[in-house]
């Protein structure tokens, strides 16, 4: 799905500690537009911390962002809530707002940051709702949905922005094994879309089927880089290999 | 008996006039407290050392400090000395809603610390600034689970406003003393003070509670099997 080969985000060398606790150690990666990214690896190895320092919700404590080619300056607050505009996130637990319906979950963003007026932002939040198939859900609230559905909103709410860039850490790990098949195939259409996305999940099929490239990710650095065909082939040694292969063990994919 | 009631009766109209007087400076000092402790408590999470520090201050000073004191300092201290004068229901008013904002403050922090983090970062992920994501995700959220909480700090600052019968304010108990204290049915004339500080209280109390199931947020529902 590569379509272009400028860079549309480099991320170069963060690193961020807790106290003494280092959870990045320098990684870097570029993405192109179109690319989709997939991270895994053990738990704890920094996969959840990296995706949010590239849109700041961590701050990294060293290191340099840029989207588009423009460098974001970390201290400048106007800088940041640029970035995260145009950076969607996909969270483990949706993080829907609680106290409003599937349909002004996404009108919120719309209406507060892009400055659109109700009807416009209505408009496009029923767009998005049915792109996801939950046309019929807008006036549900959050504890109102199944989990998958709550994913498919968080999902329609990213997409309302118009990201340039799509962050999903973990999107399917809170979701029981039946629901997890709606936010995949939601997900497999956002990339025959050609959404840039970054990804961090344990799932095996969207591992091998999704990835243009794979991150393995392990004690705060990316130690193997490559195509699911390289890193996966079969009698390679790789750790990507060997993780994938105990998350076969445990599942019925293939990988 | 019937001297009793006929008191009652005849200062009844009186005795009201000190029940909305009541009502008003509740009312005020509870909107003034509303005011100051959503302030309080988002710089007591969200600030900074500095503005943690000194709001910390205002908490424990309003909560260390009895409201008759404040009353006292308030009314014929600090300001005198600056050659102003405030009459009692202002200075009972303005105390009152000082001194609740700090409790209140409390309420609204604990209700914010238990909000899932997630809340947060998810309005900052679409690009919210921090002011917007407290103004359209924290606040909406918070507000509604801090109506019970909200409602006892009612009921306890409507009594504490009986205080104010020391500086004179022209609320139910000062009226009641006055009353009392020149027909001499003492015994009467309280119960029908606390009558009409109970009804206040069911008043205010039952409306909050219509306004928590008015804006309940649907399927969140805490009642077990149903």
């Amino acid at each position: 799905m590569i379509t272009d080969t400028t860079p549309i985000l480099r991320v170069d060398n963060i690193t961020k500690c807790f106290g003494n606790a280092c959870i990045l150690k320098g990684a870097s990666l570029t993405l192109r537009k179109g690319e989709i990214k997939v991270l895994i690896g053990p738990s704890g190895g920094g996969k959840s911390t990296l995706l949010q320092c590239i849109n700041c919700l961590v701050f990294p404590d060293s290191g340099t962002i840029e989207l588009d080619g423009e460098p974001i300056a970390l201290s400048s607050k106007p800088d940041l809530y640029r970035l995260r505009q145009q950076v969607g996130m996909i969270f483990q637990d949706f993080n829907l707002f609680d106290h409003l319906s599937a349909l002004n979950n996404i009108t919120i963003a719309l209406r507060k940051v892009k400055r659109k007026s109700k009807q416009e932002a209505e408009e496009r939040a029923r767009f998005e709702l049915e792109q996801v198939g939950l046309g019929d859900k807008a006036t549900l609230y959050p504890a109102q949905l199944s989990g998958g559905q709550k994913q498919r909103v968080a999902i329609a709410r990213a997409l309302a922005m118009d990201p340039k860039v799509l962050l999903l850490d973990e999107p399917t790990s809170a979701l029981d094994p039946e629901l997890i098949g709606e936010v995949i195939s939601v997900i497999k259409n956002l990339a025959t879309k050609g959404m840039t996305m970054i990804m961090a999940t344990h799932q095996i099929s969207l591992i091998s089927t999704l990835a243009d490239e794979i991150l393995f990710m392990e004690n705060g650095v990316i130690v193997e880089q490559g195509s699911p065909a390289e890193l996966l082939a079969a009698g390679n040694l790789s750790k990507s290999q060997g993780f994938c292969d105990r998350l076969n063990d445990l599942s019925d994919g293939g990988c | 008996m019937l001297t009793s009631l006929t008191v009652i009766a005849d200062s009844l109209p009186y005795l009201l006039m000190g029940t909305i007087n009541t009502a008003g400076i509740v009312i005020v000092a509870m909107f003034i407290g509303l005011v100051l402790g959503i302030a309080i408590a988002v710089g007591l999470v969200y600030g900074n050392r500095l503005i943690r520090f000194l709001f910390g201050f205002y908490v424990w000073f309003f909560r260390g400090v009895p409201v008759l004191v404040l009353l006292f300092l308030f009314y014929f201290g600090i300001f005198t000395y600056l050659g102003f004068t405030f009459n009692a229901f202002f200075s009972v008013t303005v105390v009152l809603g000082m001194t609740t904002g700090a409790y209140q403050a409390n309420i609204f922090k604990g209700a914010i610390l238990s909000l899932p983090h997630g809340q947060f970062k998810a309005a900052s992920a679409l690009g919210m600034s921090d002011l917007q994501a407290i103004r359209f995700v924290i606040l909406p959220q918070i507000l509604r689970h801090s109506i019970p909480a909200w409602s006892n700090e009612y009921s306890i600052i409507l009594k504490d406003s009986a205080l104010a019968f020391v500086i004179g304010a022209p609320e139910i108990m000062a009226r009641t003393q006055f009353v009392a204290s020149r027909t001499y049915q003492h015994l009467p004339l309280y119960i029908a003070a606390g009558v009409l500080y109970f009804l206040l209280t069911w008043l205010g109390v039952s409306t909050l509670r219509k306004l928590e199931q008015r804006v309940q947020i649907p399927g969140y529902s805490h009642r077990g099997t149903q």
